[in-house]
């Protein structure tokens, strides 16, 4: 009787460890995912871009110092390094998109430009928009008409306060215009998950991917999408490069 | 006694404001066109003859107020009746307002009913929510087709221009400004790219809304160089306040200078 006991507390003992072991497993957090990494370069010559002339609003062409403004269409730095080209997972990822940045991103008006010309932003995920310049602005994002993302406009006066606003569905991308000043324009994508933007050398990062492979896909504005597929591991970050013609 | 006080501020609303007018305390800016002399001078026979009438009107309401103002010196009737005096009113000006359309026609007449000079540099205007875009048609003068399909702001095609497979679109020069060479007959062609608005250039003396639809000629030469606004003077939406463009009335020296570095930025 004496030794069933004995076995009976030891297997009992021995679950309650195990179970402690489990209930005290970590849950998968930023140290077990993995990071993609890549550069996305321009093939050709870049097209020609006419200058943005400013004048008809003295506030604009005095903020850009009364010179013509470079267009943003496509920018290239060192080493053909295409900008503004937004990566994102399209496939592979549903329902471990992991939780979205309670930090808004931001887009600010300034010099009559919008700052910066492309943002990339999870669904549901809250949007600032500024206006740093001393004239008024009217942003009109311009969704899809079948995209489930609503088209709305707002003014915001020199001096005026943030708009806050967040997008329900994902969308790449959302194109933005002033509806006061024709010239300016600017690009939402709105995706879910993980996502980068390359920097002006052609560089992107993506950071708390689950490992797992995925179908990539990377959007430039004028020379559209390419994918890629990826496989991550947590450790050493994976690495995709791009490459776009241009025409 | 209140009578009075009134009859005494009405007498002088009308001298400060006839002062005010005589001495062009606040009058038009310069003039910088071949055809502004005509209107300035229709303008000025306007206010004097406009201006003698108000100034006789003024001081008849402040005498009658003055003398027959108050309960003991009421007027019990006019003087030959009513209808003589209406009749006379409508007569007196009416005959000035005939007059003076007439009169002003000739002003009229050198905006819009002269042909414009054969030889006039023509520049294509297009209006829309809320900026003007100026296009010169090149070295081989001829305009492009316009294709409203193809209008891209965000690439900066504002016009709608076809320039890969359009011969005559390809070197036409887009710009913001409209510049001009001074002394030399330019013509304009204004269109509307959404609603209506207007092209008010004042020390141009022209004025011409843009209706949607319609490709509407104005010509004019400019006398002196310098830059002048044109602003929008037909409400067209949230941003009418804002919209606006610049003249620049430069030589002909200058002016192919900045033509020929617009071209370069096409």
């Amino acid at each position: 009787m004496k030794a069933q006991l004995r076995i009976a507390a030891f297997t009992l003992s021995l679950l309650l460890v195990a179970l402690a072991f489990i209930r005290s497993a970590p849950t998968v957090g930023a140290s077990a995912t993995g990071q993609i990494v890549g550069t996305i370069k321009l093939d050709g010559q870049a097209p020609h871009l006419k200058p943005i002339d400013m004048s008809k609003d003295p506030a604009c062409a005095q903020a850009n110092g009364g010179a013509p403004v470079a267009a943003e269409n496509v920018v290239v730095g060192a080493n053909g390094g295409l900008a503004n080209v937004v990566v994102y997972i399209s496939q592979g990822l549903a329902g471990n998109e992991g939780a979205i940045s309670s930090q808004p991103a931001t887009i600010d008006q300034r010099g009559c430009k919008y700052v910066p010309h492309v943002v990339a932003l999870n669904v549901g995920q809250h949007m600032t928009v500024l206006n740093s310049d001393k004239t008024a602005h009217n942003i009109h994002p311009q969704p899809s008409p079948t995209g489930g993302n609503g088209q709305w406009n707002k003014s915001q006066t020199a001096g005026a306060g943030p708009i806050d606003v967040a997008w329900a569905n994902q969308e790449v991308a959302i194109p933005v215009k002033c509806n006061i000043h024709p010239w300016m324009r600017a690009y939402i994508a709105v995706v879910k998950g993980p996502f980068g933007v390359s920097n002006d050398t052609g560089s992107f990062r993506m950071d708390n991917v689950p490992p797992g492979t995925y179908t990539l896909t990377a959007w430039q504005e004028t020379f559209g999408t390419q994918t890629q597929v990826v496989t991550v591991a947590t450790g050493k970050p994976a690495t995709s490069d791009f490459t776009f013609k241009a025409k | 006694m209140a009578g009075k006080i009134f009859a005494v501020v009405v007498a002088l609303i009308t001298i400060v404001t006839a002062y005010c007018v005589i001495a062009h305390v606040w009058w038009m800016p310069v003039d910088i066109s071949v055809h502004g002399p005509k209107i300035d001078h229709q303008i000025e026979e306007t206010v004097l003859v406009a201006g003698l009438l108000f100034i006789a009107g003024q001081v008849v309401l402040a005498a009658f107020v003055f003398l027959y103002g108050g309960a003991r010196n009421r007027i019990k009737q006019i003087p030959g009746g009513a209808k003589p005096l209406i009749v006379f009113a409508f007569l007196l000006v009416g005959t000035e307002i005939v007059a003076l359309s007439f009169i002003g026609s000739k002003a009229w007449g050198a905006v819009y009913f002269e042909a414009p000079d054969p030889a006039s540099m023509r520049v294509d205007v297009q209006a829309g929510q809320f900026a003007y875009y100026f296009r010169y048609p090149g070295p081989d003068g001829k305009f492009g087709s316009l294709h409203p399909d193809l209008i891209n702001e965000g690439n900066q095609n504002y016009f709608g221009l076809d320039t890969d497979h359009d011969a005559d679109a390809k070197d036409d020069i887009v710009t913001a400004e409209l510049a001009i060479p001074v002394n030399k007959p330019i013509l304009l062609t204004l269109h509307s790219k959404d609603v209506g608005h207007s092209f008010y250039a004042r020390e141009l003396r022209i004025q011409q809304d843009f209706v949607p639809g319609l490709n509407i000629p104005v010509h004019f030469t400019a006398t002196q160089t310098g830059r002048f606004e044109i602003v929008c003077t037909q409400l067209c939406g949230l941003g009418h306040y804002n919209m606006k463009a610049y003249l620049s009335v430069l030589s002909p020296s200058d002016f192919d200078d900045w033509l020929r570095k617009q071209a370069s930025m096409q």
